[in-house]
């Protein structure tokens, strides 16, 4: 498998060429400086992603409130978690920090509010 | 009327607004008011819920609310005060008329005016496009507020003119939703936005960019039905033959934002017809001296912690202005260079003991450059460049002591 990546580490932006297999890298080039191997071998190996949206709340200022997961989450998961995130009714007030799904889909991270959503 | 006295009155409370206040407070003004015209403080950023604020600022990457969360919280623990629910109409020199929703017509007394009214989105009008006249065509920036903050999906089949970032993340939160987004085309044969949002926002759902097109006809009565695509030329006009026809039910337009400055027009206060905001010098001090501006009233900013860090210094300015301890005197032109599209703020004083940050884009995508400051022959900043990109705003910190001239350019290295 090959694949140029896009080093999004800063404004910069080096096309960083990547070959190998879902375990191991083979050959990695193209970075200026140790933070875009970094990305790059991630990037390659195993996306992640902060993942953010809105939940609806019930009886408040607002009827949705900002939340994000609170780490990167794996790629290949965001669309499943986002089910998990419109199943959400929570009730007002809502604080921004509140872990609003614990270990989304078990992967250790939470799902937190960004928000403030007062009780009306 | 309703009469209210302030030291300093700021108009909108997003993120300039909110630092200018807090630095104005923080500066010694006693009472420091914001008056903004939603429900809430936090502008924009209230519904720009995705991750990339406070990098340069805070060090970690915060979600817009996040980020303005924290001003807001500061200003509330200083004292700042806020009325909302106020639509400014009209300024003075040292006042403010606005409408309330509560006290109608209300007039604030000010030691000194801070406009931080942002920015609007440029509009289907703006640009121009022939065809039909049916629901499903949105400013992007309209559609991630009535998504974001009012729980109205706008459609399920979109295509998006313009790659700046409003329109790449709405690309991404749509799809999240549920939506298939079919396009986003830009006329210009570069990316508009970052790069990281085409990575993160398009390549990651497999969303195909169309650069160099552009959108000839809407079609539809009702509701949007399609779009039909041309390639364009390098004069940026359509190619016959190259049209196709892309079916969908919205138009999201994501085509650049004009600073709102009507009311600062009303003003006679002297606007560049460049950057459409007031023209400021390293005070934030517009042409009228009781008057100052920061934030994307003054020029579109991409990364908000600019836009925080320049409206601290407005702010800060304004403080001292209505407590009369404000220097100033003569002032430079800044003048623009080789490949400089605009620089802010466009004056400098002489006598400044601080060092002053220009900010400044170029007119054109260039690789492998350096950028300059000189005063003459003298050079007072320099530094080389992988790349320069209209679509991000570069910055040069000079120490503007005794200069007599100051020019900004950027020039290929040999
Ligand atoms: C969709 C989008 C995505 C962005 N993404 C990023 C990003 O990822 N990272 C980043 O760093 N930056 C990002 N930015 C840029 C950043 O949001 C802006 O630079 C910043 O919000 C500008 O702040 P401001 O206070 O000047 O304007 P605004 O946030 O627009 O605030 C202006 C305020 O003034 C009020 N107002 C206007 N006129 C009046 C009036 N007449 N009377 C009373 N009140 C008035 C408005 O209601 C508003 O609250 C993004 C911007 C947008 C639009
Ligand atoms: S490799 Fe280094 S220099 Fe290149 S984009 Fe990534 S972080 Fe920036």
């Amino acid at each position: 498998m090959e694949k140029d990546i896009i080093c999004t580490v800063c404004p910069t932006g080096c096309t960083i060429h990547v070959v190998g297999d879902e375990k191991s890298i083979t050959s990695i080039e193209g970075f200026t400086c140790p933070r875009g191997k970094a990305y790059g071998e991630a990037e390659f190996l195993a996306p992640v992603r902060t993942l953010t949206s809105t939940a609806l709340v019930e009886g408040g200022d607002s009827v949705l409130v900002a939340l994000r997961s609170a780490g990167p989450l794996p790629k290949g998961k965001i669309m499943d978690c986002m089910k998990e995130i419109h199943a959400l009714r929570l009730t007002a007030p809502v604080s921004c920090g509140d872990v609003l799904i614990p270990n989304i889909l078990g992967t250790g991270v939470d799902i937190v509010a960004t928000g403030n959503v007062a009780k009306l | 009327m309703y009469d209210i006295k302030c030291d300093v009155a700021v108009i909108g409370g997003g993120p300039a607004g909110l630092a200018a206040a807090v630095a104005a407070k923080k500066e010694g003004a006693e009472k420091v008011l914001i008056i903004e015209r939603d429900e809430k403080l936090g502008g924009i950023l209230q519904q720009c819920i995705h991750p990339g604020f406070g990098l340069k600022l805070f060090k970690e990457e915060l979600t817009g609310p996040e980020y303005f969360g924290r001003f807001v919280k500061e200003a509330k623990e200083i004292g700042v005060e806020a009325l909302l629910n106020s639509m400014v109409l009209e300024i003075g020199d040292k006042e403010v008329f606005c409408i309330n929703s509560k006290y109608g017509v209300t007039r604030i007394t000010a030691g000194a005016i801070v406009l931080a009214m942002g920015c609007r989105e440029r509009t289907r009008a703006n640009i121009q496009i022939p065809g039909t006249r049916p629901a499903g065509v949105y400013t992007a920036g309209a559609a991630q507020r009535l998504m974001n903050r009012q729980n109205e999906m706008v459609g399920k089949k979109v295509v998006i003119l313009g790659s700046g970032d409003i329109g790449m993340i709405m690309a991404r939160r749509m799809t999240l939703e549920g939506a298939k987004v079919v396009a986003v085309i830009e006329l210009m044969d570069f990316l508009a936005g970052l790069t990281r949002n085409r990575v993160q926002c398009l390549d990651d759902f497999g969303i195909p960019l169309m650069l160099s097109h552009t959108i000839v006809d809407i079609k539809g009565n009702d509701r949007v039905e399609g779009v039909v695509v041309a390639e364009v030329d390098a004069n940026k006009r359509p190619v016959a033959g190259t049209e196709q026809l892309f079916e969908c039910d919205t138009l999201l337009l994501s085509v650049g934002l004009i600073p709102e400055n009507e009311i600062t027009r009303k003003a006679n206060i002297k606007i560049n017809p460049i950057t459409n905001g007031p023209e400021v010098n390293n005070f934030m001090q517009t042409s009228t001296p009781s008057v100052f501006a920061s934030g994307n009233v003054v020029h579109v900013n991409d990364l908000v912690d600019n836009v925080s860090t320049e409206s601290a210094i407005a702010g800060a300015s304004a403080a001292k202005f209505a407590m009369g301890k404000l220097g100033g005197g003569d002032e430079i032109t800044v003048t623009t260079g080789n490949n400089v599209r605009y620089v802010c703020p466009q004056k400098v004083s002489p006598n400044s003991d601080e060092k002053v940050s220009f900010y400044f884009r170029v007119l054109a995508p260039k690789k492998g450059v350096r950028i300059t400051a000189k005063d003459g022959d003298n050079v007072l900043y320099t530094r080389k460049a992988i790349k320069v990109n209209p679509g991000e705003i570069e910055k040069v910190t000079v120490d503007p002591k005794g200069i007599k001239s100051l020019t900004v350019e950027v020039t290929e290295e040999a």
